[in-house]
């Protein structure tokens, strides 16, 4: 019996606090049926909006994993002055929150900025633009990667790696043939939370991006500037469209979880 | 290729894991580096690999510097105790990868791995992972993985000491085997003195980081260098002032000149030998080592008195 209970118990935490809004947002997209939810979608400032989330997504990800993987060997494998500063520094983003992150974005590329003035001296645009953009979400999703490879590359050992030297492969042979494909299931969920938290960014973007409609507004600003302009339609197919994003990644998750553990 | 230590010291911290160490490795022989646990065995053998770097001293192979040179370039195989199996790759993949990063033809890497997939006696599991080996059969395809390459040097650090008693056994009889086919220079660690006696032709006794002796198995076990050395290599007794092995005491059922008296407390028959515990006049204990015949001949019985005497060349040391 207790144990009936405490299975409802969380099942019902689990409905009344994610399924439940999420069916609601659902329901409200389609109450109209297709039509108005797709021509909400196809407006030009929200394909903009969703085009632009993509284009940041497609940045921040791949930076993330090489940054990500290069950090979780130097941290393992190496030892170096430093390191337990570069250990504690790279989980700072989730300890801070995003709109930190953006004021401080703001102090360092505003016009009063460290790098403000000069950047603006050369023509280059990086407050409410695409780069600002980037640099933010570069930054809220920098642990990911790195988080995971970390525990995978301490429990393989160094074993492989220094039977692959001995055996006549180079530094660089060694990490193609040997580490890559020991952690590659770590990396790849790494990658998929890193994406999750590209796509779903909204305070550090909001912060440095200046919301300009159809140049600079991502798909959650959208969402926000939507509903604010009282058009609820428009703003819930873009948060159909986040949510089902958010139901891929989970999805890619389990699989990957899954093949992590057959492998 | 010969292989030439020259004065290594190296310090993890405060331990020091190799004191100013110096030994020379014959080309095609087959060398035991032989001590208890934390005795810096290990550490000179991946010294000699280039898996680590000496604080001091240096490394000559084949009669060239080799200290600074990184693992890669130094022609070695390596052999660790837990197999380091790359597992995910197939052993035919594991044996190929050595000839693979040196880019040669496909067909020639097909060929050397065949070869060695029959010399390790592999050939049915050439598709299997690693995970889908038993401990011997790993450790097999890891040496065939470090042949590949055909090394100038192979090193095995505790190579059987994972295995149990049985298979351990049969590697090492393996391994005896394979070296006298191949005649790569091979070194290896181990901290059984059995195994090394057994298989090399030259062993290094460490201990707390230094090289206590080096010499052939019958050299260290007939003339130890060091009390260190000689409890080592294998049982030592005390009788009558005289150091001496367990089956160099001749037991005699009435005394003579130089016979000490003592009682049989135990008698043990081993097979082979039959093993007798011993109190001399003074309490000391002394174990003694009896063939079969010997045995039948004397029948000891607890509560005899017996006289035991050193065979008179055997005598290790005197005893302070």
């Amino acid at each position: 019996m207790p144990r009936h209970a405490l299975r409802l118990a969380a099942l019902g935490y689990l409905a009344a606090i994610l399924v439940g809004p999420l069916a609601i947002v659902f329901w409200r997209t389609f109450e109209n049926g297709f039509g108005p939810a797709w021509s909400a979608l196809t407006t030009p400032e929200t394909a903009h909006a969703l085009k632009l989330t993509l284009i940041v997504t497609a940045i921040a990800v791949p930076v993330n994993t090489v940054f990500g993987v290069v950090c979780a060997i130097a941290i393992v494998r190496r030892r170096f002055p430093g390191k337990g500063f570069l250990n504690a520094f790279i989980d700072l983003p989730l300890a801070l929150s995003p709109v930190v992150v953006g004021l401080s974005l703001y102090l360092l590329y505003g016009r009063e900025g460290w790098f403000g003035g000069w950047l603006a001296k050369h023509g280059i645009e990086v407050l409410f633009a695409l780069p600002a953009i980037a640099i933010a979400t570069v930054f809220v999703s920098l642990p990911f990667v790195a988080r995971e490879v970390v525990p995978t590359l301490r429990e393989i050992g160094d074993e492989q790696e220094q039977a692959a030297r001995t055996l006549g492969a180079s530094g660089w042979q060694t990490f193609r043939r040997i580490t890559l494909p020991s952690i590659r299931w770590a990396v790849v969920y790494g990658v998929i939370l890193t994406t999750a938290r590209c796509l779903g960014e909204y305070g550090a973007v909001a912060a440095v991006s200046g919301r300009i409609q159809g140049r600079t507004e991502t798909a959650t600003l959208r969402v926000q500037e939507r509903y604010e302009s009282f058009d609820l339609a428009g703003a819930y197919a873009i948060a159909i469209v986040l949510a089902l994003a958010a139901l891929a990644v989970l999805a890619a998750l389990t699989l990957s979880k899954s093949r992590a553990r057959a492998a | 290729m010969s292989i030439l230590v020259r004065n290594v010291s190296k310090r993890f911290g405060d331990f020091v894991a190799l004191d100013d160490v110096s030994l020379e490795v014959e080309s095609g022989s087959l060398t035991a580096l032989l001590g208890p646990s934390g005795s810096g065995k290990s550490t000179l053998l991946r010294i000699v690999a280039g898996l680590e770097a000496p604080d001091t001293g240096e490394i000559v192979l084949a009669g060239k510097d080799a200290t600074a040179l990184a693992p890669q370039k130094r022609n070695v195989g390596f052999v660790f105790q837990h197999y380091a199996a790359f597992k995910h790759m197939t052993v035919r993949e594991n044996i190929a990868f050595g000839l693979r990063v040196r880019k040669r033809p496909k067909s020639e890497i097909d060929e050397r791995v065949d070869e060695l997939l029959g010399l390790v006696q592999l050939h049915g599991f050439a598709d299997r992972y690693p995970g889908q080996l038993s401990g011997g059969q790993r450790q097999r395809m890891a040496l065939a993985r470090a042949l590949a390459p055909e090394p100038q040097v192979l090193l095995l650090d505790e190579p059987f000491g994972a295995l149990d008693a049985r298979v351990r056994a049969e590697l090492r009889d393996w391994l005896r085997r394979l070296h006298d086919v191949v005649h790569v220079t091979t070194v290896f660690v181990t901290h059984d003195q059995e195994e090394a006696m057994e298989i090399s032709d030259q062993i290094a006794v460490l201990n707390h980081g230094r090289i206590e002796q080096a010499g052939t198995p019958r050299d260290l076990y007939d003339r130890p260098a060091s009390e260190f050395v000689m409890t080592f290599l294998g049982d030592a007794n005390v009788v009558g002032g005289a150091l001496v092995r367990p089956h160099d005491i001749e037991l005699l059922a009435a005394p003579e000149e130089d016979a000490v008296e003592a009682m049989v407390v135990r008698v043990t028959f081993l097979g082979r030998d039959a093993k007798l515990e011993l109190h001399d006049a003074d309490g000391g204990e002394i174990v003694v080592l009896l063939t079969r015949d010997r045995a039948e001949e004397l029948q000891p019985w607890r509560g005899q008195t017996v006289w035991a005497r050193p065979k008179r060349d055997r005598v290790l040391a005197r005893a302070g």
